[in-house]
This record gives structure tokens, C-alpha cells and sequence, in this order.
């Protein structure tokens, strides 16, 4: 029985539950034995409480039993990327900052999984304070990929995407400020979302760059991402960048929506630099769409090669900002031996972050800084307006954009050293957080070598429905998402 | 912008509140000139008369009504305070 639970999606356990086949008790279980037996290896989870996963695995099923089950994720084991606070529980932000951290409240995405009757469980690991591209960036280790464990599982939110991978938890949920929800989505075979800036409450996100941030789920099927969203989204009085928009009934939209859509190609996400197993699925995907009765057609986002120097200015810029409440007074990492108040700042930042997170507050503070702000900081506030208007121009044509989420598959754990190498990894996906857009990255093939491949679906503001539903069409043709690596 | 990167990083550093050790100062010099050098290619890019964007949704003025809210107790702010003494904040002399 267990060996069967790793790998079924929300929508199959729901309906074991439902028919009391299963008990969220026997789920948790079986899951608590999943990580015993592979998590040594992917190295996942930062931590993990099971007897509490267990007791409110039993509060469930009393509810259930009860005839109050709380709907599609009542019982269903969720993980958290290790910047989602819950309250009672770790969250490190895979920083010796927050090593002994303990959250004094939940999350706004927090309480609703709960209300919505998940488990939540597990703190999973990712790039320091959500910094990098490859989940190298944890002061806890990096985590493997399971299809190759010497391979990374792509960043920042790496455990949340290999955890999903290797059968460790059911459904997770990321954060994606650059890409970091779609590029590990990618290269672990898995879907992952980014909604659209404001649709889910950033409160209880420990805060990377904020006018980019976005918590969003990662799942084995759109359906089960429909399910995610439907729980999460919504307008939060405690985030004042949180929308009020409508949140329709995901799931069922998928069935309502059926295209066919017209959908651009952006030329300039297929140049140099693109892997050549990449471009083949994501051209097999496009011709799939074009044989489902899409419109299929080319277009131009003319200031794309500007979106890698936009993002670095103003995500550090954002960045250095944000970590300046970890000064070593309130809570977090404090130096010993500190000379004053001003050594006792500069001392436990040097000792508590780690090299990535120093080097993008040293970039993000000069970008700010007196002389360099018009140059730098305004400049690429002034471009990504001219990013984002690419955008809306290119949705006057087409309904959404196709394009591969990341430009390679996975690489060895180890093989970018240098950190502009690795920014490049996220070409595809930041421009989306520039113009504040919702993506999906979904499982469109596998390399030569058995790697993940994945598709990219940028869509319009607040039309998830339209997103999911495309990606649902092209996933009911396919059976990537039914391949598991072997563990 | 300037013609070659001028990142003087001790003073950036200063201003971070960040100590950083020689070997970093010579990696992190050597790192984000590289960076700095790609950022380089935006004064190519006109931006005469555009507006910037600070949030690609811009949402203003969010009130809240001035209501007392249940917030965390003594015990739970000061949970992960480093260094406590009668319900406070234990820091370094600030006035000598």
C-alpha cells in the first residue's frame, strides 16, 4: 500500500480519503517512512516534526469521521519551503542567521492550508534566504536531485521541488522572486506556479525582494496546482501589496476552459545559450498546441536582454534593504565580543550570512547608495517599466506567451561556481517577476541523459484559470508527469 | 552611469553594516565588477520620459481601521531574542 501513496497526486489521495480507503494517519505514516528511507540522500527536508504532522493527521480524520471534512486537501501532507513561517515551528531560511529561530505566528498561506484542512508539514530546504538558482546556497547543504543525485534540483526552492520529486510529501509550496518556483519545478519534473504579484499574501514570507515575491505551489499535476491556488489565493488585510480579486473555483475552470488559445513564442527565449534537448520538447509542445487548434505565433519582447541586469539592481537593491532587520538585537544570530552597537551589527551579519547573501546586500546597498542610485536603482526601475510594457503590448496578440522555463536541465552539483553563471540560469523566468505576471512551468519531456525538462506558460494578470487551463490541456495528452525517478 | 565600476567596498560594506574579511573583500571585488560590467549594458537603453515601476500592481493608500489588535504576548516577541533580562532586549552599551 504505501510504495503506491509517494508518488499519487491530491486528487488521488482525496479520493482515497474521501472513501475511507485511507487514513491521513496512514498517509502521514507512510510518508514519515518515505523521508526515513530517501531524504539521506535527497537531503530535502531541513526539519521535519512528525509527531506533530501525526496529531493533526488525527485531528482530520476526526473530522472526517465527523462529516467535516474541510474539503480537496483535508488530510493531505503539505511542505513548506523553510521561508514560510508556522508558528511553533523552525523556519531558518537555510541561514545560520535563523538557525534557532522558532516563528511566533503562522503565515497567511499557513492558516488557510490549515483551514483548508492539509497537514503542514515539514521545513524544506532552499538557497539561503531564497538566494540562487541551485539550492547550493543552504547553510544546511545543498539538496540533490532525485532523477540524478549528483545533479542540483535548481533554486531557491530546491527541497520544495525535490521533495515532491522523490515521494517525500504530496504537495509544496515555494517562493518565486526570480524564477525560484518554476527553474526547480523544471528541472524535477514537477509543475510550479508563480500567481500573479498580489494574488497570494507574501505575510509570514521571510522577505527576499519585495515588490517581486510570490508564494506559489508545487505540484505533481495542474489539477492538484488548481487545488493549491484555489486554498492560498485571496486578499489578505496583513499584506497591504495583496489584491482584492476575485478567486474563482480553480479546478473546475480547468474543465470549462478548453481554447483554443493563441499563444506567442517570444523569439528572444530561443537564442544562444539554449540547451538543444530543451528547444526540441518546447518545439514539440508548441507544435502540440498548434495541432489542438491554437493559434501559434511569433513575437517579440524586445527588452528581454535587459532583464537579468534589471533584476540583479533591483532584487539586491530590495534585498539589502530587507535584511537589515537581521542586526543581531531583536532575535536571529548575535556575535560575541562585539567592540559597540555598530560592531555588534557588522559582526553577526558577517558571521550569520553566507557568501551569496553578502554579496547581493554589498550590490544591493551600492545600487541605493549616494551618486550611483539615478544610475543604477532608478535607471532599472525605468526599464522594467519598459520590460513590463513588452508584455502587456505582446497580450494585445496572444493570450499567453510559451517558452522553456529554464535553459539547460539540471547541472552537477558544483559545476557553476561563479555566481553570474548562475544568474543565467533564471534568463527565462525573471521577466516575470519584473512585470509582476503569472507562470507555470510544467513537465514537457526528458533529455537524452533522463533529466527533467520543463515548459514555461506566462499568462495575463489574474487569469491563473486561463494558465491552468492550458497547461491542464497539454498535461491530459501527456504522461511526463506519471514518470518517477527511482530511488 | 559610470564608465567602469568604482565599488569601493569597504565603504559599501560600512554602509551594509557588514564586516567582511580580506579573502571576501578580494572574491566579492573581483565577483560583482563582473556583475557590475553586464549591468553596464543598461545606459544603453533609452529611457527618456518613462515612468519607473516600483510594483508592477501598484496598490495606494491601504487603510486599516485604527483598531487595537490581539498581538504576540511578552513571552512570545522575547522567544527569540538573543539576550533578555526583565522582559527587555539585552544590548550593548549604546551611551558611554
Amino acid at each position: 500500500m504505501a510504495a503506491e501513496l509517494f508518488f499519487k497526486s491530491i486528487e488521488e489521495l482525496g479520493a482515497l480519503l474521501e472513501a475511507k480507503q485511507l487514513s491521513a494517519t496512514e498517509l502521514v505514516r507512510a510518508m514519515i517512512a518515505r523521508r526515513q528511507a530517501v531524504d539521506g540522500r535527497v537531503k530535502a527536508f531541513n526539519s521535519s516534526d512528525d509527531a506533530d504532522a501525526l496529531a493533526q493527521a488525527a485531528a482530520s480524520d476526526a473530522r472526517r469521521a465527523a462529516g467535516q471534512s474541510r474539503g480537496p486537501l483535508e488530510g493531505i501532507p503539505v511542505g513548506l519551503k523553510d521561508v514560510i513561517a508556522v508558528a511553533g515551528q523552525p523556519l531558518t531560511a537555510s541561514s545560520k542567521m535563523l538557525a534557532n529561530f522558532v516563528s511566533p505566528y503562522d503565515a497567511t498561506v499557513t492558516v488557510k492550508l490549515k483551514n483548508a484542512g492539509a497537514i503542514v508539514w515539514g521545513r524544506l530546504n532552499c538557497d539561503e534566504f531564497a538566494m540562487g538558482s541551485s539550492t547550493e546556497n543552504s547553510a544546511f547543504g545543498p539538496t540533490a536531485n532525485p532523477w540524478d543525485l549528483t545533479r542540483v534540483p535548481g533554486g531557491s526552492s530546491g527541497g520544495s521541488a525535490a521533495a515532491l520529486a522523490a515521494g517525500e510529501v504530496s504537495a509544496t509550496l515555494g517562493s518565486d522572486t526570480g524564477g525560484s518556483i518554476r527553474q526547480p519545478a523544471a528541472l524535477c519534473g514537477v509543475v510550479g506556479l508563480k500567481p500573479t504579484y498580489g494574488l497570494v499574501s507574501r505575510y509570514g514570507l521571510a522577505a527576499f525582494a519585495s515588490s517581486l515575491d510570490q508564494i506559489g505551489p508545487l505540484t505533481r499535476t495542474v489539477t492538484d496546482t488548481a487545488l493549491m491556488l484555489g486554498a492560498i489565493a485571496g486578499h489578505d488585510p496583513h499584506d497591504s501589496t495583496s489584491f482584492k480579486a476575485e478567486i474563482p473555483d480553480y479546478r473546475a475552470e480547468l474543465q470549462k476552459r478548453r481554447g483554443p488559445w493563441r499563444l506567442g513564442i517570444p523569439k528572444e527565449y530561443f537564442g544562444a545559450g539554449l540547451d538543444p534537448a530543451v528547444a526540441a520538447a518546447v518545439e514539440q509542445a508548441i507544435a502540440f498546441y498548434r495541432a489542438q487548434g491554437c493559434t501559434i505565433k511569433e513575437v517579440s519582447l524586445p527588452h528581454t536582454q535587459y532583464c537579468l541586469d534589471t533584476y540583479y539592481i533591483i532584487a539586491t537593491a530590495e534585498a539589502s534593504s530587507n535584511l537589515a532587520r537581521y542586526d543581531g538585537i531583536r532575535y536571529g544570530h548575535r556575535a560575541k565580543g562585539a567592540k559597540d552597537g555598530v560592531d555588534l551589527y557588522a559582526q553577526s551579519r558577517a558571521e550569520g550570512f553566507g557568501p551569496e547573501v553578502k554579496r547581493r546586500i554589498i550590490l544591493g546597498t551600492y545600487v541605493l547608495s549616494s551618486g550611483y542610485y539615478d544610475a543604477y536603482y532608478l535607471r532599472a526601475q525605468k526599464v522594467r517599466t519598459l520590460i513590463r510594457q513588452d508584455f502587456l503590448k505582446a497580450y494585445h496578440e496572444v493570450d499567453a506567451l510559451l517558452t522553456p522555463t529554464s535553459p539547460m536541465p539540471a547541472f552537477k552539483l558544483g559545476e557553476k561556481s561563479d555566481p553570474l553563471a548562475l544568474y543565467l540560469c533564471d534568463i527565462y523566468t525573471i521577466g516575470v517577476n519584473l512585470a509582476g505576471l503569472p507562470a507555470l512551468s510544467l513537465p514537457c519531456g526528458f533529455t537524452p541523459a533522463g533529466l527533467p525538462i520543463g515548459l514555461q506558460l506566462i499568462g495575463q494578470p489574474f487569469r491563473e484559470a486561463d494558465l491552468l487551463a492550458m497547461a491542464h490541456t497539454y498535461e491530459q495528452a501527456h504522461d511526463w508527469h506519471t514518470k518517477h525517478p527511482s530511488l | 552611469m559610470p564608465a567602469a565600476p568604482d565599488l569601493n567596498l569597504d565603504h559599501v560594506a560600512k554602509l551594509a553594516r557588514l564586516a567582511l574579511t580580506p579573502a571576501e573583500k578580494a572574491q566579492f571585488a573581483s565577483q560583482l565588477g563582473d556583475v557590475l560590467h553586464h549591468i553596464e549594458q543598461l545606459a544603453k537603453v533609452d529611457v527618456t520620459g518613462i515612468e519607473p515601476t516600483a510594483h508592477a500592481f501598484p496598490v495606494v493608500n491601504v487603510w486599516a481601521e485604527d483598531v487595537a489588535q490581539p498581538g504576540l504576548s511578552v513571552e512570545a516577541a522575547l522567544r527569540n531574542a538573543p539576550a533578555q533580562r526583565d522582559n527587555m532586549i539585552l544590548v550593548p552599551k549604546v551611551v558611554e
